[in-house]
Parts: structure tokens; sequence; C-alpha cells
């Protein structure tokens, strides 16, 4: 309907905004308004400051200074439902339905219509639902249970579930990350048709083709700094990650060029059912190999299984030509093997627990070896130790006895690589290590695994962070749905190649 | 109990558990103080002797139940295997076995509850609560079917004897000597040992524990075990001490016993707590019970009072923490945290 024009005020906007989180300033004079009928791109790498914008924008967090505008009036969100009520709605990258209702309660939960004697009435619920999705042009079943269904339909019964309550705000926050080619082009439709029909839409996503597809302007953070906004028209791909990075790549992923050594870990046609299939790759000393993929791709469950958090049901893994019983991270770490978790807060780190507790939580027994004095253990070694693992990861704390929870998120990833690398392992599996850690400290991890890897680690990365994939490994190993799809040398990683892969578009390079 | 040993300060947490603890140690010295006042027949040694021994078997069971508490854990089902323990010593006894063969057997049978407790628990992921509470029936239950309603005395007095007296030239009875030897390995073992450290670990956050290489399964077996082990011992010693054997001894003793770990400053949640502030609680209920008796107070008000000591711990650390967040403050003292047994 109408076109981004200038004469009405923006549904939605922030003013020059800057917020702080404690002394990390996570955005800072941010200005961003979003239009009836536009979909306006959010670009910025990991730590820009898009969550921050899309958690202000949905009452979450109220800015330190500046404005957020509703229709060209200053408006003060109080919580997530004062957002709500101004006609904001966000959909995540993973819904959370509840499984065990249908699509269409879902949709009408907690407002369902009523019959008579309060019950609720059904038949209003279906048929509405019915309705909301013939207007976005799909189709789903509204009685179907939620359990089951793809993130991509999940992410669906959520954007309806905004329609039904009118929102005119979409604030889409990287739903693309999960969904394959077809999930994502009915996604566009979805979203060109509630463009068309006058909602402002914020997009965001790490894929530069799709904001030159679907997007009409883009407005580019770097570190919590506004850059400016563009029509998407003007740019080419090139100007928006100049823009977006704003420094010498090289810096951010100094990967050396190394000679690998003799195999590290050899994995034989690994499957765990339900998870992954027939997985086989070998990782050599020296060797930086990362594992691409969508999230869902299995990448995770590959990595928990070699480490025996999860059992496997057919296959073999090897560390250093000694093969590992299933199931048992003990016997995994006895034999050399590190994983730095996906999930640092839950699986990495005891969060209530001293950082040099925390460091010597995967030595207990070392630390009780060296003091010869049965099976106490000393404090003075656990503490000189974490000193030494600290200055050497220029970690940031005030006193090591401090809980790990004081710790800013980078400062807590370096914790739960000194407690693995104190392991002195052989090979080092981590889990998207750079996720949620701000661009420096990304950049200090970044240089570890160089050094580490130099020093004849073997390092498995799994990443979904495409540049720190391309930037940081000697090979990538891309999976979808479950299944190697494709083994990339370095000089052919493109984020082109490596998205085709984990999308299940033909691979670019030879299959695993 | 609560030396203060400035090289190793700690971290925020602990900080406020020891003072915790401390105002449970000063909670057990004013009510020595004042029971000293309100009852002439108090503060003597017959009756604090008398009034330790009363504590035998919660003493006793408070050990294993500590360690299981701090690992996310809890066993309901103790004072039923003190119970069914108690009933076997009483059904073997009447048909002429030995006591030197009783005990080993009943204490096979502890350790056989344990077990079966731990398998539910670490085998099939049930949640401890709930598998306890069950087992809690059904040894009740089986303890019953050994020795119905009746009770089996008269056992030797050797051997009452030992449940009852105390080391000679000393107010300490045997049983709560014995308490103090486990007490000291207990502390040494959470506090002190890599062991311990696991257990703080798996209470707070199992994943990370588990992720770290902890044997999480076996460490939680094993407890159960102890625990199993430990509440049949105490069921032979309840039966020596009031030389009596019955299906319900012990009924509700449990509760006692998690009120102390609690009251000692353990989180119900896991992860946090000193052995040291449990001991205290120990003596500090042991102490308003024998003062309650003493007062010829019923034993329905003990129970309440009991039920409110268990509410108030629970209670007070919440309160403690609104406070604090309201105040905003966040720096408290930090002095050490003992790893020592009285």
């Amino acid at each position: 309907m109408s076109a981004p024009g200038r004469s009405t005020p923006p549904t939605l906007a922030l003013v020059n905004v800057s917020k702080s989180f404690g002394a990390v300033r996570a955005l800072q004079g941010v200005t961003l308004e979003l239009h009836a009928g536009e979909v306006h791109a959010l670009a910025g790498e990991n730590g820009a400051g898009k969550s921050t914008v899309v958690k202000t924008f949905a009452g979450v967090h109220r800015p330190d200074a500046g404005e957020v505008r509703v229709d060209g009036e200053p408006v003060t969100f109080n919580g997530p439902a004062d957002a709500q009520a101004a006609g904001v709605a966000v959909i995540y990258q993973e819904p959370t339905l509840f499984p065990d209702l249908s699509v269409a309660e879902n949709i009408f939960m907690g407002r369902q219509p009523r019959a008579g004697l309060g019950r609720i009435d059904r038949r209003t619920v279906h048929a509405e639902t019915a309705k909301l999705f013939e207007r976005l042009g799909v189709a789903l079943d509204p009685q179907q249970p939620a359990r089951g269904l793809s993130i991509a339909d999940q992410q669906v019964v959520e954007i309806a579930k905004a329609i039904s309550r009118d929102a005119r705000v979409l604030i889409m926050d990287e739903p693309t990350a999960a969904l394959t080619g077809q999930e994502v082009a009915r996604l566009f439709n979805v979203t060109r048709t509630l463009r068309e029909q006058g909602c402002a839409i914020l997009f965001i996503s790490h894929r530069l083709e799709e904001i030159f597809e679907i997007c009409q302007r883009v407005t580019t953070l770097r570190d919590g700094t506004y850059i400016g906004t563009d029509p998407v028209a003007d740019l080419t791909a090139d100007d928006l990650v100049r823009r977006m990075v704003g420094r010498d790549l090289d810096a951010l992923y100094p990967k050396q060029d190394v000679t690998p050594g003799e195999v590290a870990l050899k994995v034989s046609r690994l499957t765990r059912e339900g998870a992954f299939t027939d997985i086989s790759f070998q990782v050599r000393r020296g060797e930086i190999v990362a594992l691409a993929g969508l999230v869902g791709a299995g990448r995770s469950e590959v990595a928990r299984a070699i480490f025996g958090v999860d059992r496997w049901d057919a296959g073999d893994v090897e560390v250093a030509g000694k093969k590992l019983p299933p199931g048992s991270p003990t016997a995994a770490m006895s034999a050399g093997l590190a994983l730095v978790p996906e999930d640092r807060r839950q699986q990495g780190l005891v969060m209530d627990m001293s950082i040099e507790r925390n460091m010597g939580l995967t030595q207990l027994r070392s630390l009780r070896k060296e003091t010869a004095r049965g099976p106490l253990i000393s404090r003075k070694v656990e503490r000189s130790r974490a000193a030494d693992w600290a200055l050497r990861l220029q970690l940031k704390y005030a006193r090591l006895s401090d809980t790990v929870g004081v710790l800013s998120g980078g400062n807590q990833q370096k914790v739960v690589l000194a407690k693995w690398l104190a392991t002195e392992p052989t090979v080092l599996i981590v889990d998207e290590p750079t996720r949620g850690i701000d661009v420096g400290t990304k950049a200090e991890v970044h240089r570890l695994l160089s050094e580490l890897a130099a020093q004849d680690l073997a390092v498995l990365m799994i990443s979904s962070d495409l540049p720190e994939v391309i930037g940081m490994a000697d090979r990538v190993l891309v999976m979808h749905e479950g299944r190697l799809t494709a083994e990339i040398a370095r000089a052919d990683a493109t984020e082109e190649s490596v998205m085709a892969a984990a999308t299940g578009r033909a691979g670019t390079g030879k299959a695993a | 109990m609560t030396t203060d040993t400035k090289s190793a300060p700690r971290g925020l947490a602990l900080g406020r558990l020891l003072r915790w603890e401390t105002a449970v140690t000063a909670l057990l010295v004013i009510v020595f103080a004042g029971g000293a006042g309100f009852s002439p027949d108090f503060a003597n040694t017959d009756n604090l002797s008398f009034a330790l021994g009363d504590l035998s078997e919660i003493a006793l069971i408070a050990l294993p139940m500590t360690l299981l508490v701090v690992c996310g854990q809890v066993d309901l089902s103790v004072a039923s295997v003190l119970g069914l323990c108690s009933a076997l010593t009483g059904k073997m006894w009447d048909n002429g076995m030995a006591i030197e063969t009783i005990i080993p057997i009943v204490l096979v049978v502890g350790v056989v509850c344990g077990l079966v407790n731990g398998l539910l628990v670490t085998r099939l992921g049930l949640p401890s609560l709930a598998v306890t509470i069950g087992t809690m029936t059904l040894y009740r239950g089986l303890a019953y079917v050994v020795l119905g309603t009746g009770a089996i005395s008269e056992f030797p007095t050797q051997y009452t004897n030992m449940a009852t007296e105390s080391i000679p030239g000393t107010p300490i009875p045997y049983p709560i000597a014995l308490f103090a030897v486990l007490a000291v390995i207990t502390a040494v073992v959470l506090h002190a040992t890599g062991v311990g450290r696991s257990l703080f670990a798996i209470g707070s956050q199992e994943d990370a524990a588990y992720f770290a290489g902890i044997r999480v399964k076996r460490l939680k077996l094993i407890l159960f075990v102890v625990s199993g082990l430990v509440a049949g011992f105490a069921g032979i010693v309840y039966t020596l001490r009031y030389g009596s054997a019955r299906a319900d001894n012990g009924l509700g003793l449990e509760l006692t016993v998690i009120a102390a770990v609690l009251l000692g400053g353990i989180d119900f949640d896991g992860g946090k707590g000193t052995l040291g502030g449990v001991i205290a609680a120990v003596l500090l209920i042991g102490l308003l019970r024998n003062l309650l008796m003493l007062n010829d107070v019923s034993t329905e008000v003990q129970s309440i009072v009991t039920g409110l000591l268990l509410i108030i711990s629970v209670l007070t650390p919440r309160l403690i923490a609104v406070v604090r967040e309201a105040q905003g403050r966040r720096r408290g003292a930090r002095p050490a945290v003992p790893a020592a047994a009285p």
C-alpha cells in the first residue's frame, strides 16, 4: 500500500538511543526508523548490538538515552506487554509453541473466544486461524498439534499469532538461520504479503543475499554504534560488508598456515539415530577443521557423541589411534579430547563456583597427585594454576575466588577454554566458540585457536558464523540434515559455497 | 568450628553462607546458655550426655544426607530403612541368631535398600524425591511384613550398653563418638577432596559437571548406597538404644534429619553449604528437643518446633537475599569456610 514515504512518521523508531550494560556499551546513538510498508534490514556482525535493538523494540530493555517512538510519539515500554500493546511482535529464530496444543490453540492462547459456560469456542478458533493462514497465503492445518511442525511452520504460526493480535511491526530475528531454501522462499512470500498489507518489518539475517532480496533499506551497526541507513538498491554486497566490518578482516581471523601432522581424531561412519548418519572425517594435528551447517543440522550432536556425552549407535571414534568407548566423557578426556560446549552457562561452567574452581574442575585428579597429600586437593596448586591460565588468556577478573557468573561472556568463555586447555588435550572441539562475545575478545579467541593449532593441537570448530568459518578453518566440513554434504578446502571456501552445501543445494566441494 | 583463615578468601556466595553457619552456631550457644537458666536439670553432664545420645540416629544419618542434598538429591527413605533394619534385627534375634551374625546381614540389607534407590535414580533418571517417597512406603511396609505390629525386646545388655553408655571418663556416648569420627571424615571428603568438589559441581549444575568428565551417576549411586548403609546401621543403634525392635521405629525421623541439613545452611537446590553448619544444626535441634522434654512439652509441640525450624531455615536465606537485593549491596565479608568438624 504505502511506500516508505517520509511524509508520515515512522511506525516504530529508535532515535539516538544509547544503552550500556555495566561497563559494556551495547548501543550508542542508534537511530532506526521502521516505516509502514517496508522491510528494513538490520545488519552487523555478532556483538554489533542487533539483539539489543530487538530487545529495546520488544520492551525488554529500556534505553539509557534517546527515545523509542511509535507513530512519531515518544513512548516508554515498561515491559514486553507494553510493546505488544503498541503492536510490536517479535518472531524469534526458534519459536516456542506449546507442543501439545493445536496450531489454532497456540495462536489464540490466553484470549480464546468463549462459547456458553466459559468453554473455549473451538469452531471459531479454527475458523479464525484458517482465515489468518489464507491471508498469509500458507497451507497449514489449524487443528494439527504444534508438536512435529518444522521450525519454518512454527515461525509461520508465530507470525499468524502476531497478525491476529493486530501487530503493525514485525521483528524477525534471524528467522532464516534454520530454514531450507524452499522454506526461506515461502517465508519471504509471507513477508511480502504482510508488507503489502502495511506492516513495518525489521529483518535480521547473516545472509547478505537475503537482505538484497527482500529488504528496501538497511541500517548498519558496528560495535554498538550507528553506521548509517541506506536504500538497499544503492549498495553492493561488498559495500555492506565494509560497513559491517569496518576493519581489516585479517586481524579478526589471524589464521596461520600450518602443515598438518598425523591424524589426531578419526571419526568413522558415526551414526546416532534421529540426530546424524554416517559421519566420517579426520582432523590432523595442527589443523583447524570447521564443521558448518544450519542450526539443527546435527553438528553439536556429533560433537556431543564424539566426546561421549551422548551415546552413538554405530561407528567408531579414534583419538590418536585409540578407539573410544561410546558414552563416556571420562574416557574421552583421558584419551586427550576436550569439548568447549555450545551452552556456556549450562554446560561449560558451574555458574555459582569461583573462577579457580571452575578451571580446576577438569583436573581434580591431577590437583590431587601433585600434592602428595593423599586424596586431598591442594588449593594452593589450584590457585596458582588458575592464575597462570588467567594470565596466559588475558582474563579480566577481580579475584580468582569470585564466582564465574560476574565475568562478561567473553571472559567466561576464556575460563571454559582454560579449564579444557589445562587438561593438555590432543583434540580440542569448540562449539560456537565466539557466540555472544564482543568483537575484541572474539579476535583474541581466534588468535588463541590459531596459536594452539600451530602448537600441534587438532581443533574441530563448530560455528554458525560464516566469516569465522571461512577466516579460521583449514578445511570446512558441511552438514545438512544430519549428514556430511561437503568438504571444502580453505582455498575454495566462500560464504556461497558453504551456504549452498548447508542448505542442501548441490555441494560445490567433493563429498566427504 | 568456624575458624577464620585469611589465606583462603572465598567468593561472595560462600561468605554469605558462612554467616548463616555462624548464626546457627550463635543460636546454639544462646539456646545452651538460655537453657541453663530455663531448667535446672539442663546443664549437667548426665542430661547433656543423654541429649547427645538421643541424637545418635539423626546425627549419623545427617552425614550422608548432607552429601546427598549438596549434590541436589534427597533420600526420604532413611527412616524406613532404619525401621526395616530394626525389625530385621529383632526378628533374627528372636529366631536365636547371634548379634555378631545379625549386624552384617542387616548392614547388607541397608546397602541393598540404598542400591535400589540409587539405581532407580541413576539408571532410570527418576527424581530422587519421587523415588524415595515410594521406597519410604515400600521399606516401611516390608518392616511390617517382617515383624507385624509386635515388638521384640530383651536384647543382651552387653550390646544395649554399647548403644547407651558413654566412653568411660567422658560424657560422650559411644554412638556419638562414632559420629564424631565419621563427621570428620565426611567433612574432609566434602570440603577438601575431588569427590567433594564434584558433589558441589553436580548440585550446582549437573550438566556442566557431566561435561567436565565427572562421573555423575556413579557418585550419586555411591551416595545412595552409603545413605542406606548408615540408615541400616542407625536401625541397629536405635534398636539397641531403646532395647526394642518395632516396625514403626524411627517413624518420621527423615524429616528431622532434613530439617537439620537445611537449618545447617545446605541449599535444598544443591551446590551450597558446609558440613560444619549441619553439625551445629543437629546439636541445636538436640538441645531444643531436650529443653522441651525437660519442660514436659508434649511430643506434638516438639514436632511443631521442628517444623517451624525447617520453614525458617528455608525462608530466611530468601528473605536475606531479598533484603540484600533491595539494598543493592555487592560486598559481604569473605572469610573462609572451615573444613573441619568439632
